[in-house]
């Protein structure tokens, strides 16, 4: 059996296909159309398998994008997904902690990766990839590049929970001196202190596992444990655990 | 006037009056108000410029001072409305519009009670628009005759059966109208169906009634809507105990719990909505939103994902 899930999300999108002995990623910029960017996804993914499209039993499609793009056999929320996805990667995983490009959830799950519980961020760009991405503009570099240069030793805290506010608040510490470093451990401690408070309320079980492009961000990573006290695990895959879940729910359909 | 983050319902309602969109509000002569949250209360005083207002202060609990009080309030109430509009109200005129409010709650909940079957002869929308609508109606006994009429075609509609497949949502919180239906309209869009609403605009009230057994019917009003388990109450437990039961008799499979932005009282005790809806095995999903369209996706996301969860 040979089954597509494709993860369509904000900033990111993702693609797993499984056949029965080999797993294809691939990962792309959304870019403004959801629609082509799951379109390239699936021709790439296909080019990279050597795989006629024909041959695809099943594709299922996740993530903000699901409802755009047609090609899909099925559409599953990317809650679902990630749940499936982590519990394939970490069978010992009870908490998730996904935080993607405009959305940051957390996800309580059993051992057969059944969802319990969830909670996801209001409708505002605090605790997500977002966030990130506009101060690291503010700062003059690439959101990939935080974590390198951040300083946990000369923490600057950043008050603002707004994104607005904050790049003003950080326009206003850089005019004052503070090192850049602390301002962009700053910025992580804020990530993490928004998104546990989010995991506290729903109850944190462990394993956590840390998902999703934001958890490629080690510094997000160490703010995160600091606040909930507890080790957080970022798989390898962890941009893909929505797509490889989408993919493992098409096998399963 | 009013501040940009208070409740949408107060904002509304005083919006419709500034505005002169509601014909109810430009043809009345009295307002009636009541103390059910400090939002309305204030929001009262300033509506005071535009139309006479009177507002009734209601006791937050359940005790004989708080009876006593509730009492004297419905007294003045009608005094108020006596001296305002130039008419006496006696006992027996009283007695009168009790029966007819009876009889209309009594036939509202039988009509609601027809959705605890498999499949549910109405659709969340068609459930709000039977509840909502009735509040429009002046002439009672018209209304009672549409509804046993209603009544009497939804009994022996035929339903398809793929509806009975569909997962059956119960719905709580805040008061629902039609214009802020999105909660509603979302979960008869992805596939499922509200079977029944546990709010002010649904069930909330529909099992109570003012007592003929009592010698003063303003006492047996007191009675009455002092028991109406609004959030306002505290403590409030004939929610839970009513949200129980409902979760039972409509044969729930999940339950939404709908707060307005700032309503704070609705808002913290959709901490106990959860611990009751959990006791009960099922998922539960706490919304808060206001008017606006703008959230539309994002709830949309958290009501699918709470709709998986209903399937393994």
């Amino acid at each position: 059996m040979i089954t597509i899930g494709l993860d369509i999300g904000s900033v990111a999108s993702k693609g797993v296909l499984l056949s029965p002995d080999k797993k294809f990623s691939i990962v792309i910029p959304t870019g403004w159309s959801p629609r082509d960017a799951g379109e390239k996804i699936l021709a790439a993914l296909l080019l990279q398998a050597g795989i006629e499209r024909r041959k695809v039993d099943c594709i299922l499609v996740t993530g903000y994008g699901r409802v755009s793009f047609n090609g899909a056999f099925r559409t599953v929320t990317e809650i679902s997904c990630h749940a499936r996805g982590v519990a394939d990667l970490c069978p010992e995983a009870r908490t998730i902690i996904d935080i993607g490009g405009q959305d940051s959830k957390v996800i309580s799950i059993n051992e057969k990766g059944k969802v319990l519980d969830f909670a996801m961020n209001d409708k505002c760009a605090a605790g997500t990839g977002r966030f990130l991405q506009i101060m690291a503009n503010t700062l003059g570099m690439d959101v990939g590049e935080l974590a390198a240069f951040e300083d946990p030793s000369a923490t600057v805290g950043i008050n603002s929970m707004c994104t607005v506010f904050a790049e003003s608040e950080i326009v206003g510490l850089l005019a004052r001196g503070s090192p850049k470093g602390g301002i962009i451990a700053g910025l992580h401690q804020s990530v993490g202190k928004r998104v546990a408070t989010m995991a506290r309320r729903l109850g944190v079980k462990e394993k956590i596992v840390f998902t999703g492009g934001v958890a490629l961000n080690a510094g997000v990573r160490r703010a995160l444990e600091e606040e909930l006290k507890s080790r957080v695990f970022v798989p390898e895959e962890c941009q893909f655990t929505g797509a490889l879940g989408a993919a493992l729910l098409a096998a399963e359909s | 006037m009013l501040p940009r983050n208070l409740c949408p319902l107060i904002k509304s309602s005083y919006g419709f009056a500034l505005t002169d969109t509601c014909p109810f509000f430009a043809f009345s002569d009295l307002i009636i108000g009541e103390t059910t949250c400090d939002g309305k209360k204030k929001m009262f005083e300033i509506m005071q410029e535009l139309k006479p207002v009177h507002v009734m202060q209601l006791p937050h609990q359940k005790s004989p001072f708080s009876f006593d009080l509730w009492v004297e309030e419905i007294r003045r109430l009608r005094s108020r409305i006596e001296e305002a509009l130039e008419v006496t109200i006696d006992d027996d005129d009283i007695w009168k519009a009790i029966d007819l409010v009876n009889r209309e709650k009594q036939l509202l909940k039988e009509i609601c009670d027809l959705n605890q079957m498999s499949p549910p002869p109405m659709s969340g929308i068609d459930l709000l628009t039977v509840t909502w609508s009735g509040g429009f109606s002046h002439d009672k006994e018209e209304l009672i005759q549409m509804l046993e009429a209603l009544k009497n075609k939804l009994a022996s509609m035929k339903i398809e059966p793929e509806v009975a497949q569909k997962p059956r949502v119960l719905l709580t919180g805040c008061p629902v109208g039609l214009g802020s239906e999105k909660v509603i309209r979302l979960v008869d869009e992805l596939g499922a169906t509200v079977v029944a609403m546990e709010n002010c605009t649904g069930y909330k009230s529909l099992e109570l009634r003012a007592e003929r057994n009592n010698d003063d019917p303003i006492v047996a009003l007191a009675e009455k809507y002092l028991n109406i388990p609004c959030s306002c109450m505290s403590p409030n437990p004939y929610r839970m105990e009513l949200l129980g039961r409902m979760i039972d008799d409509f044969s729930a499979d999940a339950v939404i719990d709908l707060t307005w932005q700032a309503c704070h009282t609705y808002n913290i005790e959709s901490y106990e909505v959860k611990k009751q809806v959990k006791e009960k095995g099922l998922p539960f999903l706490h919304l808060e939103s206001d008017y606006s369209s703008s959230d539309e996706e994002s709830l949309k996301v958290r009501i699918e994902a709470m709709l998986e969860m209903t399937k393994k």
